[in-house]
């Protein structure tokens, strides 16, 4: 898989930030970031917000089946965490074994490498999870 | 607006064809349908093909004017859909809207994909495009990792078991065994799905339906029209669609699909049914879990009672409702782009009579449900034998 650097420059608030957005009208968050309002459209008035990147494990799957790039990794575990202030994201979770992941477990956001691409390539890094 | 009849069906059998190209899947099923609707090919004004990923498998875009050059078509119009695993149904509601709006008169929708040109690695990152892209295969996030997802929180939220899931696998392939032209054609058990490797938890590899290639055609005409081609037309009575969040993680549920509840209703409104009346139904099973979503999903079972049905043998052949007769996208094999429209082919074999041992008795209403992603698209066909 391969992004480029000009999209990966777009995505470092959001990868290492965990930027998202709040909507004055309707009061939901949402991440990643959205340029319009899913619920109130152009009616929306979007502020960013930084996520604290705790929550707790609302699903999670070991994944034994690798896409390109993420060979020598798997098994690895993602998890859908739900943020404390209520969106959820998808994220690798991290320095657990498999056989050890509960649903509802607390998790806090940390920086972990995401993807090589190839030899030579771009590095890209984001957030990560880790049960705390 | 015109009401439109299927009078023409066709398809390739599903599975890795080494000798066939991209090309030559969509012209055995195209030239097959054309035969069935003892029509010629010059009298076909539109052609509508799906197919999801044939820039990443076969470096091809521009597929519409490959499809009409290549089945001898040119200068017809011609259009690719794509809507990821539902660019297939999608293309086949595009082909309804063209005859219904009356801008066109004799349709040819197809689908295809050819999947084993390219590693089982190549071909799972272009199946990652039917998700988010970006947020999710971007962090290793494969197709089945989504659906996996989803698996677990019917696990916790209903008490769903992994034997559950599996008792899908058996019975679809169970029904792509009386299929010869499913990839599959052979019988499994439930401890042969639980003992098989593990792909994304809790889904195996027998949980997950394969890689393959395959295409399948249509040929669509107002009904007025359809007894000059087919004795036994299959008239449509609704062809919906909704959309879902690209994303799993931005959407507010993730035991049920809103776009297919979304696109149900609307079907049986159009209709003017209830999911009580459909006989039979192939439903989008793209892994075990999603078939017991759907069948929740699209009303045939309550919310939570997908797994237990399934189970029960609810959803066997000739049961309370017979669910994914060609033996769903496991059984008979998903050629994404394909799928779609062999669904419809299908049930258009179940309501004329022709579907062999996979008879439904008595078949008088067809459904199909078609989905993109792990649910970001959603689309619906309900069909009966004509008058």
């Amino acid at each position: 898989m391969k992004a480029g650097i000009p999209s990966s420059w777009r995505r470092m608030k959001e990868r290492y930030l965990l930027v998202g957005v709040h909507c004055d009208t309707c009061g939901h968050d949402f991440f990643p970031l959205r340029k319009i309002c899913p619920l109130c459209r152009r009616k929306g008035k979007l502020v960013e917000k930084r996520f604290k990147g705790t929550g707790e494990i609302y699903s999670f799957t070991t994944v034994y089946t690798p896409p390109t790039g993420f060979d020598l990794r798997a098994p690895y575990t993602l998890a859908l965490v739900q943020l404390d202030e209520g969106p959820k994201v998808l994220g690798m979770l991290e320095d657990i074994k498999p056989e050890n992941v509960e649903i509802g477990a607390r998790v806090e956001q940390i920086y972990r490498k995401w993807l090589e691409e190839g030899e030579g390539g771009l590095i890209h890094y984001g957030f990560a999870f880790r049960v705390v | 607006m015109r009401k439109v009849a299927i009078v023409g069906v066709g398809m390739t059998k599903f599975g890795e064809h080494w000798e066939m190209g991209f090309r030559d899947l969509i012209l055995e099923a195209g030239v097959d349908a054309l035969a069935d609707a003892n029509m010629q090919g010059n009298e076909i004004d539109g052609l509508f093909g799906g197919t999801m990923a044939s820039g990443k498998m076969v470096g091809q875009e521009h597929i519409g004017a490959l499809l009409a050059d290549y089945m001898g078509l040119t200068p017809v119009a011609s259009t690719r859909v794509e809507a990821a695993c539902a660019s297939g149904g999608l293309a086949l509601r595009i082909g309804v809207m063209a005859i219904a709006s009356g801008m066109h008169n004799r349709v040819i929708v197809g689908g295809v994909e050819k999947m084993t040109d390219v590693s089982a690695d190549e071909a799972t990152v272009a199946l990652g495009g039917a998700g988010d892209q970006e947020w999710e295969l971007f962090q290793g996030a494969t197709f089945p990792a989504l659906y996996a997802l989803m698996a677990r929180r019917h696990m916790v939220e209903f008490g769903t078991k992994e034997e559950h899931f599996a008792s899908v696998a058996v019975k679809n392939h169970a029904n792509a065994a009386k299929n010869k032209f499913a990839q599959y054609q052979k019988e499994i058990t439930i401890q042969e799905v639980m003992e098989s490797r593990p792909v994304a938890s809790p889904l195996k590899i027998l949980d997950c339906s394969p890689l393959s290639d395959g295409a399948a055609a249509l040929v669509l005409v107002p009904l007025e029209d359809a007894r000059k081609y087919n004795d036994t037309p299959i008239e449509i009575l609704a062809s919906t669609q909704a959309s879902g969040s690209l994303a799993l993680q931005s959407r507010r549920t993730h035991t049920a699909l809103y776009a297919t509840k979304i696109a149900a209703e609307k079907a049986y409104q159009m209709a003017k049914l209830q999911p009580k009346d459909i006989d039979v139904c192939e439903v989008h099973d793209c892994f075990t879990s999603a078939e017991v979503m759907a069948i929740e999903d699209l009303g045939f079972f309550p919310k939570g009672k997908g797994g237990f049905a399934s189970f029960d043998g609810e959803t066997a052949l000739n049961s309370k409702i017979s669910i994914n007769t060609s033996g769903g996208l496991k059984g008979c094999g998903h050629p994404v782009g394909a799928t779609g429209v062999k669904q419809a082919v299908e049930i258009a074999w179940q309501l004329r009579g022709q579907a062999g041992k996979r008879q439904v008795t008595g078949a008088e209403i067809g459904m199909t449900h078609n989905v993109g992603g792990s649910g970001a698209t959603c689309v619906t066909h309900i069909m009966k034998r004509a008058d």
